[in-house]
């Protein structure tokens, strides 16, 4: 029976020291323990999110990486393109400029030759031209050294005179 | 602190250690297993480390007697030891008594009393370096005690408080804390030769028991008090006869707290000391083969036992506020629930609180 008999003073002191207890534990131990304990996880949480983050950016990095270099690889075969086909203008535009600037020049040199020619012709004409009156002269002067040649001459215009 | 824990228990053991001379005429009588065991598991008024044939070993505790009218009187029980008497005292058995038969009140430091006090600062001692280490350790690992004791912290924390009580568990943290780590270290204590039976005691237990009822009470809401007085999903006579037993149930969970725990670590002691008693009635060393591995049994089981009281009586405490602080809600099928299981449970048996004794985990703890 005594044992199943709680006694007073024990109970006293149970009472007292168990609350000092659980007071003194409270400030001194779990508020500390449990803090560090909520911080910490709190810290792993955060690290974990932060990782998951990290990993996201990369990804978006990486995407972002791959559409830039598919953009670059479109901009550069975009180039090329238009580099030849700018090329070929080129060419293109100079076979058009050297055929009509040979067209030119041809017909330039057509034109001075015939220029030439004419030039030539005319001077040609003029020598035949000088060349006959100096003949003429010439043949004019030897015939009327004779007196009745000259009279005949004149008679001759004279007749043509008259005749008009 | 392991400097100062052996210059606590060095001044202890220093301060009164006495040989008496064995009585002789003892060894003549009958050995009494009863008496010695019912001796050993109770509280007393001396701290009786172990006898040799040149005299038993042991602290006088100091005795603190209340006599109403004549005040407090303070005395070794040296005094009182072997039935002598000290001015109006004498020790009849453990129990304080007056010759002249008046009332007295016995405050003394008894064996439990000394023992709870030593117990106490060494839980406040271990805790408080671990609280340091997890400052200065801040932001790594745990290490040493603190890597030790911390998966405990946070099992009760997840596992009992958070799942029993629900969001507002952070407020009963210390006490449940206090209460498993109390009830644990003082279990393994109560294991150690010439160690105090502290939580086996039941002024000890109804205390602890006391404390768990009063926190309940304080922290219960309407919806507590509604299922008790007007059990919802009931039949209208039924609640009326619920009406006591609910009022029944509230004194009832404590008290099966009270007397789990006491009974529990009695009966494990008793048990080991049965074992050894054997030796002791049967007059022959030889038991010691059969009584020996017995009693090792025992004494490894127990100490399963005092993790396993220390963790229920927290785990029904938890449950106990958390009923106290649970809200009502709308649908009476605590459905995604927590307590799932628990809650149909309670509901089938007409909402008795009884329930809880019936979960198997509790159950096999009986």
């Amino acid at each position: 029976m005594e044992l199943i008999t709680p006694e007073l003073g024990l109970i006293f002191w149970q009472t007292l020291i168990f609350l000092i207890l659980l007071a003194l534990l409270a400030k001194f131990a779990w508020k500390p323990i449990l803090g560090s304990l909520r911080e910490r996880e709190q810290g792993i949480e955060d690290a974990l999110r932060q990782a998951d983050r990290a990993k996201a950016e990369m990804q978006s990095l990486k995407a972002d990486n791959e559409k830039l270099l598919a953009e670059a690889r479109r901009e550069r075969d975009q180039m090329l393109k238009e580099g030849q086909a700018m090329a070929a203008q080129i060419v293109e535009q100079a076979k058009t400029t050297a055929s009509e600037e040979a067209a030119r020049v041809t017909q330039q040199a057509r034109e001075s030759i015939q220029q030439e020619k004419n030039q030539a012709l005319a001077e040609v004409r003029n020598t035949a031209a000088q060349l006959s009156v100096d003949i003429a002269e010439r043949l004019l002067r030897r015939e009327l050294t004779d007196p009745s040649a000259q009279q005949k001459l004149v008679d001759e215009y004279l007749k043509d005179v008259k005749l008009n | 602190m392991k400097r100062l824990l052996t210059l606590f228990l060095c001044l202890f053991t220093f301060a009164g250690f006495a040989a008496e001379p064995t009585e002789g005429g003892k060894k003549g009588e009958a050995f009494n297993p009863g008496e010695v065991i019912l001796h050993h598991v109770a509280d007393s008024h001396e701290w009786h480390w172990f006898s040799t044939d040149n005299g038993n070993f042991v602290t006088y505790l100091p005795i603190i007697a209340y006599q109403p009218g004549k005040g407090l009187s303070v005395f070794s029980s040296k005094h009182v030891a072997e039935g002598e008497t000290y001015g109006n005292f004498k020790l009849n058995g453990e129990k304080l008594v007056t010759l002249d038969g008046s009332k007295v009140y016995d405050f003394s430091i008894t064996k439990n009393v000394a023992a709870l006090a030593m117990s106490s600062l060494v839980l406040v001692i271990a805790f408080a370096s671990v609280a340091k280490s997890y400052g200065r350790r801040r932001g790594q690992a745990p290490s040493g005690l603190q890597s030790f004791l911390e998966p405990f912290v946070i099992f009760i924390r997840d596992e009992v408080a958070i799942k029993s009580i629900g969001p507002k568990y952070e407020r009963y943290m210390p006490y449940l804390l206090t209460v498993f780590f109390f009830i644990w270290f003082n279990n393994l204590l109560g294991l150690t030769p010439g160690a105090a039976n502290l939580t086996g005691n039941v002024a000890v237990t109804a205390t602890l028991a006391v404390i768990t009822l009063l926190i309940t009470l304080f922290s219960s809401n309407k919806n507590y008090w509604t299922h008790i007085f007007w059990t919802p999903g009931v039949p209208l006579p039924l609640r009326i006869i619920m009406i006591p037993v609910e009022l029944v149930g509230v004194i009832v969970k404590p008290f099966s707290l009270m007397v789990r725990l006491f009974a529990n670590i009695t009966a494990g002691h008793i048990i080991i000391l049965s074992f050894i008693s054997l030796i002791f009635i049967f007059r022959s060393a030889w038991t010691g083969f059969l009584s020996v591995p017995f009693g090792l049994f025992i004494s490894v089981l127990e100490l399963l036992v005092a993790l396993l009281q220390a963790y229920i009586f927290t785990l029904l405490t938890a449950m106990y506020i958390g009923g106290a602080v649970e809200e009502h809600h709308d649908d009476e099928h605590h459905a995604g629930h927590e307590h799932d299981d628990y809650g149909f449970a309670e509901q089938r048996q007409g909402g008795s609180n009884f329930g809880h004794f019936e979960r198997p985990g509790v159950a096999a703890a009986h």
